[in-house]
């Protein structure tokens, strides 16, 4: 190191090294819904296998298919929802996974799997992380007030404009969610809650025309504090989202009770999956991810955490009794038949629905 | 000395060129160049893909089949559904009320302004640049935490008695919130233009009005108020557009029956996947505030 110049190289040099080191250190970028972990899962990860998380959260279907079909993510894992997940395939969003990297799979529930495979054919590109159902969820002293003893079980407390007339004062939230609400809409309309005619698709968004006059909001993310703080009476919702409102009461001990239900003529049952997009960087690590939160204990964990049901049977011995025994997030197998999915809406069907939710929307 | 020839090099000057050069460079880079990307997509039909529209541009080669596979589809489908026109319709006018709104609360600012003490000029600038060292979205979130039936507005009027205990001010998630919003947001916007206008202001003006017995009132609508026009225009033009096109304020304070043609974008892009739709969107967006403000730039300069 004689010269003052060479001794700049070797510090660059060294420099230099360093960097790569540090590239070389294992990273998995994920990209889950919000509020959906319990953020100790990634910690304890990357203790027992060394490798990073660099989580990131979106609040909507539509964010993360937007950004994937753009291409160049930078996410190693995705948690699409069933119908985008099917949409995402086609348009080769995914890579298929490497089953011989996966050993937990075998932990996964085969009812669950078989639903899912609807949406990927043999279970080729994704595993089930939640799934739940789009029900009621209700302040129960609220709705007693306005409506007696008549019991809560039925999609007419809600479609049912002389009904909905009444909750009017005390708040109605519907759920930001066209893609469920149409199905449900159809499903209690006796009609396919799959269908993608476009005159079922008016007929459905009759179903919510009719009670926007008595609708507060239209949200998917705020009506979990609203219904909380008794700001609305009763909301169409995910059934993690009304129990996260109903721990969220017990906690600010305000005295809303709050209580989810799963309607007689049945409901949309719906899956967020784990999947690796096909420019994902960091495949190796991607699947050690997943193979982890397939580890019964790690994702019962999950489930304690979030409320909603896992996909995972072998993990149910883990769950918190509560969690498990509760009907609504675990429906028996009687309940569970009645329970439909569908599969993606597209082009001109669409198109009906986006254009005749909107209108619902600005209430024209 | 004006007649004098202009010294040689400068016309051979590559320097010269490179001056008149940049501005162009510019424009085609940053203006020009994702126009035509938009427009192109615009033309193009949305698929299941990656990206999710074809055709895609695939190199020169096969640009006689990429060609012939445009059409102005996605343009009728604007004029047939009448939920676009609305939101246009709809933008306009929100984007037309908040401009006059914020004249009238920026244009005594930035009078007061001009007319202080220049003592104290340096820090009322400082006031109204002042709330742009805060994140632009922290500042839309906050008028949420004010503006919410159990928010800060509604505990104040009900702790100083306006309000009922059990009543709660309904204006978040309407259109009012909006307006709010885009006036708090926009107001710097308007406020510095004006003021730089006002402080050139001639004072010597005015003083000469007010010897020839003209009232002080009289004297600002006949002198103040038409010099600084070039600095009401600015202003109006400055908010005017970008509210237009606004999405994050509607879409935080506004309610679901909230139209303005941002939104209606966002869907399209979003909800719908359909970017061809949506650039199409975009470009009628583009021209509806170009083509009058081009016209209007030519007529004052013919007036001029």
């Amino acid at each position: 190191m004689k010269s003052p110049m060479l001794r700049m190289l070797a510090l660059a040099v060294s420099a230099l090294a360093a960097t790569a080191a540090a590239a070389q250190e294992r990273e998995v970028h994920v990209y889950n819904w919000s509020d959906y972990i319990d953020p100790s899962i990634l910690e304890d990860f990357t203790k027992e296998t060394g490798i990073k998380v660099v989580y990131d959260v979106f609040d909507d279907n539509s964010l993360l298919e937007t950004k994937l079909l753009a291409g160049g993510s930078g996410y190693d894992v995705v948690v699409p929802t069933g119908p985008f997940l099917q949409r995402q395939i086609k348009a080769g969003v995914y890579r298929k996974l490497d089953k011989s990297k996966l050993p937990n799979i075998s932990n996964m529930w085969p009812e669950v799997m078989t639903r899912l495979a609807k949406y990927d054919k043999d279970n080729e590109h994704a595993v089930n992380y939640m799934w739940g159902t789009t029900g009621i969820g209700y302040n129960i002293d609220k709705i007693k007030a306005v409506l007696g003893d008549t019991p809560i079980d039925s999609w007419d407390v809600l479609f049912k404009p002389e009904n909905a007339a009444k909750l009017k004062a005390c708040g109605i939230n519907v759920l930001d969610a066209p893609d469920e609400t149409f199905a449900i809409a159809l499903n209690y309309l006796h009609k396919d809650p799959n269908s993608k005619e476009i005159a079922d698709i008016r007929a459905a968004g009759e179903v919510y025309s009719k009670i926007r006059p008595y609708a507060r909001s239209i949200n998917s993310a705020a009506y979990i504090n609203d219904l909380a703080n008794g700001d609305i009476c009763i909301t169409i919702g995910w059934s993690g989202d009304i129990l996260q409102a109903k721990k969220r009461a017990e906690e600010a001990k305000n005295g809303v009770k709050i209580n989810y239900v799963i309607p007689k003529e049945g409901t949309y049952m719906w899956f967020d999956n784990l999947a690796i997009p096909a420019d994902a960087k960091n495949v190796e690590e991607a699947h050690a991810f997943i193979n982890y939160l397939m580890k019964p204990e790690v994702i019962a964990k999950a489930s304690n955490y979030v409320q909603y049901a896992n996909g995972n049977l072998a993990s149910q011995q883990f769950v918190d009794k509560e969690i498990l025994d509760n009907p609504s997030v675990y429906p028996t197998k009687e309940v569970l038949g009645r329970l439909f999915t569908i599969s993606p809406y597209e082009g001109k069907s669409q198109k009906e629905v986006t254009s005749v939710w909107t209108k619902f929307k600005n209430g024209r | 000395m004006a007649d004098a020839p202009a010294p040689s090099f400068a016309k051979a000057s590559p320097l010269r060129w490179l001056v008149v050069i940049i501005p162009y460079l510019w424009l085609v880079l940053f203006f020009a160049a994702p126009f035509l990307i938009i427009f192109k997509i615009s033309l193009s039909d949305s698929a299941i893909a990656m990206p999710p529209y074809e055709p895609v541009f695939e190199g020169f080669g096969k640009l006689g089949d990429f060609l012939s596979a445009l059409d102005f589809e996605n343009y009728q489908s604007l004029v047939e559904d009448s939920l676009y026109l609305a939101a246009y319709l709809s933008s306009l006018r929100i984007a037309l009320i908040s401009t006059l709104l914020l004249l009238l609360i920026g244009y005594p600012m930035a009078l007061a302004m001009a007319r202080a003490p220049s003592t104290i000029r340096p820090t009322l600038m400082m006031m109204v640049i002042l709330p742009f060292w805060t994140s632009f979205l922290i500042r839309v979130y906050a008028w949420i935490g004010i503006l919410k039936p159990e928010g800060l507005l509604t505990v104040a009027l009900q702790a100083v008695g306006l309000l009922a205990p059990d009543q709660q001010v309904e204006i978040y998630r309407t259109d009012y919130a909006v307006f709010i919003g885009i006036v708090y947001s926009y107001l710097p916007f308007m406020v510095l233009p004006l003021y730089a206008t006002l402080e050139k202001l001639d004072g010597t003006l005015l003083e000469a009005a007010s010897d020839l017995g003209c009232p002080p009132w009289k004297a600002f609508w006949r002198i103040t108020f038409p010099l600084s026009l070039p600095g009401v225009i600015a202003g109006a033009m400055i908010c005017f557009i970008p509210i237009t096109g606004e999405f994050v304020i509607p879409d935080l304070l506004g309610g679901p029956e909230t139209l303005m043609i941002g939104r209606t974008l966002w869907v399209e892009f979003f909800g719908n996947r359909d970017w061809p739709l949506a650039s199409a969107v975009a470009v009628v967006l583009l021209l509806a505030l170009v083509v009058p403000i081009v016209i209007f730039q030519n007529q004052q300069q013919k007036v001029g």
